[in-house]
């Protein structure tokens, strides 16, 4: 796992500038350097933004924290509040919440992941999985999706709005909902909402069992493609609940190599710092985290969908599980029984983590629980919080100091897209070393790069933290830096 | 008309009150609502927002130190009035720092309510972004003073029903701030959290600690109706 793109610009080399990379949540760009055979000599996956929220919730109260790093994101706010909210309940001084708190949270958790994961699948990545790679790029998109598969436009609306509805239903509001207050949360679940989800969270079910039943079509369809295509072995990192299953919301850290050893298992969140180092580099905003006791080199890893799948020993739903058994048979052949490494099985992944979700609002909802009183616990004042999630793209940690006046002096946020920093980069390079040829910039071949970095879902805002034109300039430069040929669209 | 009793019109409404009323005051009671920042019911009225300015026998006038006198003509609901009183809004909101979406007051906030109200949609002046740093030295209250608009609601309370004179004014012109009478901030002062001056500040600047965000969005003062609705609904209400 030799890192071969940190090198300084060399002479004799050309660059290809894919600027910004479209149908990914905020602003990135690739930039291949060729040397004069044509070669590959570097990719990289730059993220250009900079929003620096650890920076400015500094002095901030503690508790208005939740509130504030959900601003990071409108696709996947919910993960913000929640992580946050974890870790001001353990500088609350409280380490279990009611019954209450702790579904409530979870049930909000699950309709985040789920609402999603549908924008990433349906919305990102289906115009490529469903109308193909090569597909003209005016029709390459969800409409001409829903023109082609009139059902998948329906799915896509629904499941997204019913995970919106959840969302809704536990914090008031679809995006940047409240719910989290230090030690717990500040509602319950009404009866007529529970009632309205219960009703809907059936055909969302089976929606969601469907889509799965399409992509494996696909996948039937172009299994090489599926197998090899940005194909890395990597190690993966995931959440895992006490008994080894897979748990989105809670739970204990647990990594594995390549080949399915353990490399760690069961560490609790607050301990993150003793097996994660972050490494920055010059050219992208966003850092490299990697495995300590692997070192920089070597320890670097994927966290998502497909780490969970590969991390996790069981799914505790039924329709979940057995589809995970299905996913990691097709793995077992391919790799011998070990993780599945193929970069495009996120998608695959993406669904039964959907199935998941779906089948536990379904449990949840049945859970009196969620209309119970009791709200909030209240703890011995501590200096420090750190909290680990699920989310949707993968874990997230968020990291909090205080002062004695409740203060916070100190934050760090490792979100999934900064712990997938390494493997998008490796990826892409095996893109463009497979389909670049010489100096001609295709409209496929700067699609096959996109399709490789949509397949982790990255969320850049949420990795660094701005805004810009989304617009893909794609530029040819010499060794000298002089464009010899440029390409432009949107 | 009973002895004592004044008649005046607003916006050509005929109200009765008695002597001595302001005309806010008055206003209020007979259910017709103008907007205000810096006036509070239970508090001396200091002028100092200018927001109620209404148009009184064809002069412009706080409302909330201008006594009724009898068969005086109000204009209230005005486009020009609700235009110019707009503007003050915005002003106030960009002399500040008010993190609407996060902040704490969101929904419960009387600045941002009445930018609602009064139709603000967008910032027209610029930001003037002053860095202050919270106050947190006292246990159970902290004190931000990127959102005060310098209302004095605080000031007032502190001396008449708290008797404690804990907060005064500091500086002059823009550079005027919220003080307070205590070496090492609001810690400091005899300032406690059951006084009347933690609990009449408009926006986000004297807060109760730890209280943040326990209603739940959809359930604040202001999430439903518009400011101003429980003055109005005196009015449409059936006599009993």
């Amino acid at each position: 796992m030799n890192d071969k793109d940190n090198g300084n610009r060399d002479s004799g080399t050309r660059r290809i500038v894919i600027d910004p990379v479209t149908r990914v949540e905020g602003h990135g760009k690739v930039t291949l350097r060729l040397d004069d055979a044509g070669n590959i000599a570097q990719a990289r996956f730059h993220v250009v933004e900079f929003r620096g929220f650890e920076r400015f919730i500094q002095g901030r109260m503690y508790w208005e924290v939740p509130v504030i790093v959900q601003r990071l994101c409108g696709i996947c706010p919910v993960s913000h509040h929640l992580g946050a909210g974890k870790a001001m309940d353990a500088i609350a001084g409280v380490d279990r919440l009611t019954p209450t708190a702790e579904k409530m949270r979870r049930l909000m958790h699950y309709g985040q992941v789920l609402q999603s994961s549908a924008v990433n699948f349906f919305h990102l990545a289906s115009p490529d999985l469903l109308l193909g790679f090569e597909a003209p790029v005016e029709t390459r998109t969800i409409i001409g999706v829903m023109e082609r598969y009139p059902e998948v436009g329906k799915w896509a609306i629904m499941i997204r709005k019913f995970g919106q509805m959840v969302i809704a239903a536990t914090g008031g509001r679809r995006i940047h909902p409240r719910l989290c207050v230090p030690g717990g949360v500040n509602q319950n679940l009404s009866v007529e909402y529970r009632d309205n989800l219960r009703r809907d969270v059936e055909p969302v079910l089976a929606w969601c069992c469907q889509a799965l039943e399409l992509h494996r079509a696909f996948i039937d369809a172009h299994p090489e493609l599926h197998a090899e295509f940005a194909r890395i072995e990597s190690h993966y990192m995931s959440l895992v609940a006490a008994d080894g299953g897979l748990d989105l919301y809670d739970g204990r850290l647990r990594a594995m190599d390549a080949k399915g050893g353990m490399i760690f298992d069961g560490i609790p969140a607050d301990r993150y710092a003793d097996h994660l180092g972050e490494e920055v580099r010059p050219w992208s905003y966003m850092k490299f985290p990697y495995i300590r006791a692997l070192g920089p080199e070597q320890g670097w890893y994927r966290v998502g969908p497909l780490a969970q799948l590969n991390c996790c020993a069981f799914i505790g739903t039924p329709l979940a599980e057995q589809a995970r058994r299905d996913f990691m048979a097709q793995g077992g052949v391919r790799n011998g029984g070990g993780p599945i490494h193929a970069t495009l099985a996120y998608h695959w992944a993406r669904l039964v983590c959907m199935i998941h979700c779906a089948e536990t609002i379904r449990i949840l909802l049945h859970d009196d629980d969620l209309q119970g009183s009791d709200l909030v616990v209240t703890g011995e004042k501590r200096l420090r919080g750190i909290s680990v999630l699920e989310a949707p793209r993968g874990t997230l940690f968020h990291h909090y100091e205080i002062d004695e006046q409740d203060r916070i002096v100190r934050a760090n946020l490792i979100v999934a897209t900064t712990h997938n920093n390494e493997a998008i980069n490796r990826s892409i390079r095996q893109v463009a070393e497979r389909d670049l040829a010489g100096r001609d910039i295709s409209e496929g071949l700067l699609n096959h790069l996109e399709v490789a970095i949509r397949a982790y879902d990255p969320c850049l805002s949420c990795a660094t933290h701005a805004l810009g034109q989304m617009k893909l300039v794609v530029t040819l430069e010499d060794s000298d830096g002089t464009p010899i040929l440029s390409k432009a669209r949107g | 008309m009973p002895l004592g009793t004044l008649q005046f019109t607003i916006d050509g409404i005929t109200v009765q009150t008695q002597e001595g009323q302001s005309l806010i005051a008055a206003c209020d009671a007979a259910g017709l609502y103008i907007p205000r920042l810096c006036y509070h019911p239970d508090l001396r009225p200091a002028g100092n927002c200018r927001v109620c300015t209404c148009r009184i026998d064809g002069h412009q006038a706080a409302a909330c130190v201008t006594p009724v006198r009898d068969g005086m003509v109000v204009e209230n609901d005005t486009p020009q009035l609700n235009a110019d009183r707009l503007a003050l809004i915005e002003m106030m909101f960009v002399e500040g720092n008010h993190p609407c979406p996060y902040c704490v007051a969101s929904g419960d906030c009387e600045l941002q309510a009445l930018g609602y109200r009064l139709g603000m949609t967008a910032p027209v002046y610029p930001f003037f972004w002053p860095r202050h740093e919270i106050d947190a030295s006292h246990p159970d209250i902290f004190l931000d003073r990127e959102r005060c608009i310098a209302c004095s609601r605080c000031i007032e309370a502190s001396r008449m029903p708290d008797g404690k004179s804990v907060f005064s004014y500091e500086g002059r012109g823009i550079a005027m701030h919220l003080h307070v009478d205590g070496w090492g901030g609001l810690g400091a002062t005899q300032m406690a959290a059951i006084d009347k001056a933690a609990h009449v500040c408009p926006v986000a600047c004297i807060v109760i600690r730890r209280d943040g965000y326990r209603i739940p969005n959809g359930q604040r003062r202001f999430d439903k109706t518009p400011i101003g609705t429980d003055i109005e609904a005196r009015r449409k209400a059936p006599p009993s």
